[in-house]
């Protein structure tokens, strides 16, 4: 008797509405992908637009949909569903309970990231270690720096702001400037350069403090483009979409690294090498990423980064508490400025040019997918999003092998925004709070809550 | 007085393309309170839907007349960008009905970045220049060298616009869906428990706007003869300044924006400086947003705890 009861209730896999579902899945996608990936519009010789006909390749993605979705609908979704949406408040308890690691996993981070170009120069040599360091090493930490800055304003304050890379173009164009017309070194610029960012910040935070949500985000965004445009347009002053080049380089206080006789390399009796830079760079952007880590990490134990919590969870009762929220808004509009300013005027150091096109809405994009893919508030996930998309993204491009499957043509680059577009919809549909989800308040009262901040729904903030 | 008429012309034509979008952008605020930010990159991908079956009809199948081959192509675009729509919303905005206040924004943005990079994979990063499809013009009036002219192109868009808008009018006033769609508008729960289908008419809404933004892709198309895989960005941002300038929500001020706002962005350029246009168009987005979010005609929102 309770056996059959129990078979009735988890039956097979139902293979007919499986294969339903597959078939309707597969004409929509045949309805979208047949004309957009199979019919090719191409200029011939006489640049003249054709349409070649790719079928082929529009067929296999078809086909792919169809298999996704029939698996979907026979494996995935039943099990889901016999399990139970969504998490119950007693595995929050035992989520609770158990001992926190991440400390430990922090410390262990750390060292790898002190010890990681001392690891690639000792494998590769001076030569072979340079793309890891810069492609890799460098490239990865500005984008965590980048993220952990705005993870201050989306993270913690809750303010969604889609123009986060004005801040960062501000910091740079400041360095840039500032350095050719002054002459100013970039340990002076650095500070300045943050300086001006967070002005930045609080001018531009200061009309949209009455917005929030959706709106705010939209604000923000036409604010980003403004300055990029402005940037474009003002020729006078920052040349244009030409961009500046010959910027400074940075100097180890007043030693720069270049074959002079004060250079790097003489003054320790080395042989002339550019990874020395690279390595220095490295260290350099390592120390200002930590450095914002623990601005951040000391802020939020700070009445001002409870008050940030406080309001990402319901500005309402905030104001009601007798919180200002016009001040509360605003440094963290400022501190995430200073940081993307910092940010900025490394940049601008290392690549020894800026333009405008460095700092157009999809690299704000970039770092808005990355704070939210991490876990929004969450230091560690932030980090661990922003190696794995930009790193995974240079990896890429050195698997050899992925040219002989898709052909000679094929630009892993080209793929990378797709893939980023993909990975945020996908971890908004399964996990809204990110890899890691960090939403417990740093603050409780005399004890933690059994019932953990991820179950509660967000107040309109 | 002849650039004033020029630029006037221009601007409704412009306005319309706005306003089409602009419908898309208003219905699903409306009805879901989310900002749809893949509506603009929609509106991009109908563009190209448009070019690869004008193409189609025209050099394989041989449909000589332009005039048929354009309504057999809107007529496709409007289909296939609304089933994308259809999936768009299943795929990524109805699992995050309910999730927290940001996922589906964030989610959207996710969206117009895998449309746009969807279509530079597929098609070519290059721009797709289309041979001109309707070129004859009527001259209004020619004074001191300066000709005012009305394109046959320009009066299609605009008598295009105004036909479906009617339509589109019709439908939400009068049938039972769109009284299902003011009803999930009003308040959704109550709607699902007198027997509306509020899933179904969610999607409805979208392949709604999505036909629309159709409608503006086949035109665009046709009016400038180009187009390109990050054409949704700024388009899709200056429809939804003019859905916010007329009131989101409101279908008559999602028309009344896109007109305001194609008027100014061609006044601008006629009279001051081409260059700086798009910093004019989200100058006002942000002023509008600030000032005056309720917009021309919508209702102002009380926020309730």
């Amino acid at each position: 008797m309770t056996d059959t009861a129990h078979a009735t209730s988890r039956p097979g896999p139902d293979y007919a509405k499986a294969a339903k579902d597959a078939l309707l899945a597969g004409i929509i996608a045949l309805g979208i992908f047949g004309p957009l990936v199979g019919l090719k519009t191409e200029q011939n010789m006489s640049n003249e637009l054709i349409v070649r006909n790719d079928m082929a390749s529009a067929l296999i993605i078809v086909a792919i949909v169809m298999a996704g979705r029939f698996l979907l609908s026979a494996f995935v979704f039943p099990r889901m569903g016999a399990r139970g949406k969504k998490p119950t408040v007693a595995n929050a308890i035992d989520e609770g309970v158990k001992p926190d690691r991440t400390k430990l996993y922090a410390r262990l981070g750390l060292l790898l990231l002190f010890l990681y170009p001392i690891i690639v120069v000792s494998l590769l040599g001076f030569q072979g270690s340079l793309k890891w360091v810069d492609n890799f090493g460098i490239q990865i930490l500005i984008y965590v720096m980048l993220g952990w800055g705005l993870n201050i304003v989306v993270g913690l304050a809750g303010l969604l702001d889609l123009g986060y890379v004005a801040f960062y173009a501000v910091g740079a164009y400041s360095y840039a400037l500032l350095a050719i017309n002054f002459d100013l070194s970039f340990w002076v610029l650095l500070p300045v350069a943050g300086i001006l960012a967070a002005m930045w910040g609080v001018i531009l935070g200061f009309p949209v403090l009455r917005l929030r949500g959706d709106y705010l985000a939209i604000v923000t965004l036409a604010f980003g483009e403004i300055i990029r445009l402005v940037l474009i347009n003002f020729r006078e002053l920052t040349n244009g979409s030409a961009g500046i080049s010959s910027i400074p380089k940075v100097t180890l206080f007043g030693i720069p690294f270049d074959a002079s006789p004060d250079g790097f390399a003489k003054m320790f009796d080395l042989p002339l090498s550019s990874a020395y830079y690279k390595i220095f760079l490295y260290y350099l952007i390592l120390l200002l990423a930590l450095l914002t880590a623990y601005v951040t990490i000391r802020l939020r134990r700070m009445p001002i980064g409870r008050a940030w919590e406080a309001l990402r969870e319901d500005e309402v009762a905030c104001r009601s508490l007798g919180i200002n929220t016009t001040n509360t808004k605003l440094t963290a509009f400022a501190i995430g400025a200073m940081f993307a300013g910092f940010a900025g005027s490394f940049f601008a150091a290392r690549q020894g040019f800026v333009s405008p096109e460095s700092f157009v809405f999809m690299e704000s994009a970039v770092i808005v997918a990355i704070v939210v893919l991490g876990g929004m508030g969450s230091m560690i996930g932030v980090a661990v999003a922003a190696a794995a998309m930009i790193g995974g993204t240079e990896l890429l491009r050195e698997l050899t092998f992925l040219k002989a499957v898709f052909g000679p043509e094929f630009n892993p680059d080209q793929y990378r925004m797709l893939l980023f577009g993909l990975a945020m919809v996908g971890i908004m549909i399964w996990r809204p709070r990110g890899f890691v989800s960090a939403r417990q308040p740093t603050a409780f009262l005399f004890e933690r809550k059994a019932v953990s901040g991820s179950l509660v729904k967000e107040g309109h903030g | 007085m002849e650039i004033f008429l020029q630029q006037l012309i221009n601007g409704i034509t412009l306005g319309s393309i706005y306003g089409l979008i602009a419908i898309g952008y208003t219905m699903v605020f409306g009805i879901i309170g989310m900002v749809n930010f893949a509506h603009g990159d929609v509106f991009m991908v109908s563009a190209f839907i448009a070019l690869i079956f004008f193409l189609v009809l025209t050099t394989w199948l041989g449909i000589a007349s332009v005039a048929l081959a354009l309504f057999l192509v809107l007529i496709i675009a409007m289909v296939l960008t609304g089933l994308l729509s259809w999936s768009i919303e299943r795929i990524a905005y109805r699992p995050l009905r309910g999730s927290f206040r940001l996922a589906p924004l964030i989610s959207a943005i996710g969206m117009s970045i895998v449309l746009s990079n969807f279509i530079q994979v597929a098609q070519g990063p290059r721009n797709k220049p289309t041979p001109p499809m309707v070129r004859d013009v009527i001259v209004l009036t020619d004074s001191n060298g300066y000709a005012v002219t009305l394109s046959y192109k320009q009066i299609i868009i605009m008598v295009t616009t105004a036909v479906l808008l009617a339509a589109f009018w019709y439908v939400v006033q009068k049938t039972p869906l769109g009284r299902a769609q003011r009803a999930c508008e009003q308040d959704r729960k109550m709607a699902a428990l007198l027997g509306v289908n509020v899933d179904r008419t969610i999607s409805l809404t979208f392949v709604m706007g999505a036909a629309l933004a159709a409608v503006a892709g086949t035109m665009y198309l046709m009016y400038y003869g180009v187009v390109n895989f990050s054409d949704g960005f700024v388009p899709g941002v200056k429809a939804f300044t003019a859905a916010v300038l007329g009131g989101i929500g409101s279908l008559p001020g999602a028309v009344l924006g896109g007109l305001l706002i194609g008027l100014i962005e061609t006044f601008w350029s006629g009279y001051f400086s081409i260059d700086y246009k798009d910093v004019a168009a989200f100058s006002i987005l942000a002023i509008v947003l600030i000032f005056m979010p309720q917009g021309i005609l919508g209702r102002p929102e009380v926020e309730k705890v």
